[in-house]
Formats: C-alpha cells, structure tokens, sequence
C-alpha cells in the first residue's frame, strides 16, 4: 500500500514537471503572494508559511512548484534553507507583455494616421 | 500634438488596461473603431492586415475578421460578439479564435472580454481599453498564439532602423 501511494506521487510528480510553465505558476494566488512576500527579502519555509492562513505542507507544494519554474534559488545559511525570487525569470514574464504593448502603440500610430487622413479628406 | 498612452497589466485580475487620446472628435473615432472598412486599415500589426469577412455592429452580433500574412495568407481568424453597446460611449466584446466560418477552435484558449470606453475632450477623444482574459496562462497564450511571430518582426524592423543609423552616421 504504501509503495503503492510512493509510486502513485512519483508519477504525478513527473506528470505536472512536464507540462509545467512559469505562467502557471504565477496563475495561482498564493504562489503570486509567496512571490511578493520574498521579492523583499529571502525568507526560510516557516516564515513564509507563517503568513498564510493554510498547512505548512501546502505551502512546500507550492514552494516546490515555484523551484520547479525555475522562479526560486535556495541559500542555505546554518541549518536553515531561504528563499529567493530570481529576479531574470520574472523578467520573461513582463517580455510577453511588454510585446504586447508595442503591438497596441503601433497600432494606434497607425490609427493616428488613418483618422489623419479621414479629416483631411473632409476638409 | 501629445497624445496620452497608458498601458498596465493586473495579473492578478489577468486584465489589461489601455488608455490612449486621439486626435479627432468622437463621432471619427467611434467610427474608426466599430466599422469594418476603417478597422481594416489600422487593427492588423503590421507586417500583417486585418480583413474583415462579417461586420454586424449591433448587440447580440458579431465580427469576423482574419490576419492575412505578408505572402498573403490568411493566418488567423478571429471573433469579436457585441454583448453591449452603448451608442458613442462604449461596447463590450467577447474575443475569441475561430475557423473561416466564426466557429469556436480548440486552442486551449477561451476567450476575452473587451470593453472599450469612449470619452469626448475639448480637441481629443479619449478611449480606455479593458481587457479581461480567463486566467493568468490564457494572457500568456493570447500574446504567444497571435503576436509571437509579429514580436520577431518588430524586432528585424528596429534593426533595420540601427543599422540605418549606423551607415548614415559614418
């Protein structure tokens, strides 16, 4: 039974690594209030868990989550392990948008014009 | 003449917000943003053009509209329902990707809602854009799936501009 449940966990484990993204890991709440807590600063498990209202295991879920994305680097100092935000991943993430905003100014260059041109005519 | 551009992202609501003046009253600028034939010639990220196939600007109606490549090709096509609108102050569309006929394809995106909101100015027309998108992930794929290829273009297009620049400055 309990080989059974180890090798059950493996899978899963494998299954969600594989089509994991940094875009879904950000797409959860806590995860993306995790992330704000230690922009500040590096934070142990514990004192993240501390402020949120749930387990701490839920927390190492989504703190295992976040390390996968690759969005976390691990400092051990003492016997403790901190937390870090790496600050060149999240970047990726404001590429796509940044993307899409030069895709909107552009276009509203081009409408600029457009309605340049359409006054003009009238006159 | 300045005229405003205000962009941000929520992701926490996955929402972008546009604020953007234009030069010209609001009857022209509703117009350039609710009839096909002005549409056309502004909405398609250049290198690319939209061509509209249906325009039917009425609540409960719909535009269907493609993103023709340079070489002609009709890349994507794409779907705009009307859900409401209000006449010269606002409309709400829900966004989505289709197949020619303005059916739903399966692209593990499902769609956006849109509200754009009109304000008239003294000599500007102010327009804000809210788009909300379903998740965090569907921004992502809404960006990726439709503008990648447009974003690598731009790209080339900046670097024409350097090494123009380059040249005549020698």
């Amino acid at each position: 039974m309990v080989a059974r449940i180890f090798a059950t966990e493996r899978l899963l484990i494998k299954q969600t690594f594989m089509r994991r993204d940094i875009f879904q890991a950000i797409a959860d709440p806590t995860r993306r209030a995790i992330l704000v807590l230690i922009a500040v600063q590096a934070m142990t498990p514990n004192a993240i868990a501390e402020h949120f209202d749930t387990t701490r295991q839920s927390i190492s879920k989504h703190l295992r989550i976040l390390s996968e994305c690759n969005l976390l680097a691990q400092k051990p100092e003492g016997r403790e392990i901190f937390y870090e935000i790496k600050i060149d991943k999240m970047k990726e993430i404001d590429i796509w948008l940044d993307q899409f905003r030069k895709i909107m100014e552009e276009r509203f260059q081009q409408l600029d014009q457009v309605l340049y041109n359409i006054k003009n005519k009238k006159k | 003449m300045n005229l405003l551009f205000d962009f941000t992202v929520d992701k926490a609501t996955a929402s972008i917000y546009v604020t953007r003046e234009f030069a010209a009253d609001l009857d022209l600028v509703w117009a350039a943003f609710t009839k096909a034939e002005i549409l056309d010639q502004w909405m398609g990220p250049k290198p690319w053009r939209v061509q509209t196939k249906e325009m039917d600007f009425r609540e409960g109606g719909r535009w269907l509209y493609t993103m023709i490549s340079p070489e002609n090709v009709a890349a994507r096509w794409s779907l705009a329902e009307f859900v409401e609108i209000q006449p010269k102050s606002s409309f709400t569309t829900k966004n989505s990707f289709s197949d020619e006929n303005g059916n739903p394809i399966n692209t593990g995106f499902t769609f956006s809602l849109t509200k754009n909101s009109f304000k008239a100015g003294a000599e500007k027309t102010t327009v804000q854009i809210v788009k909300k998108m379903a998740s965090l992930a569907e921004l992502e794929q809404f960006i990726a799936g439709g503008y990648y290829e447009k974003g690598i273009a731009m790209g080339m297009n900046n670097l024409d501009e350097y090494l123009l620049a380059l040249v005549t400055n020698k």
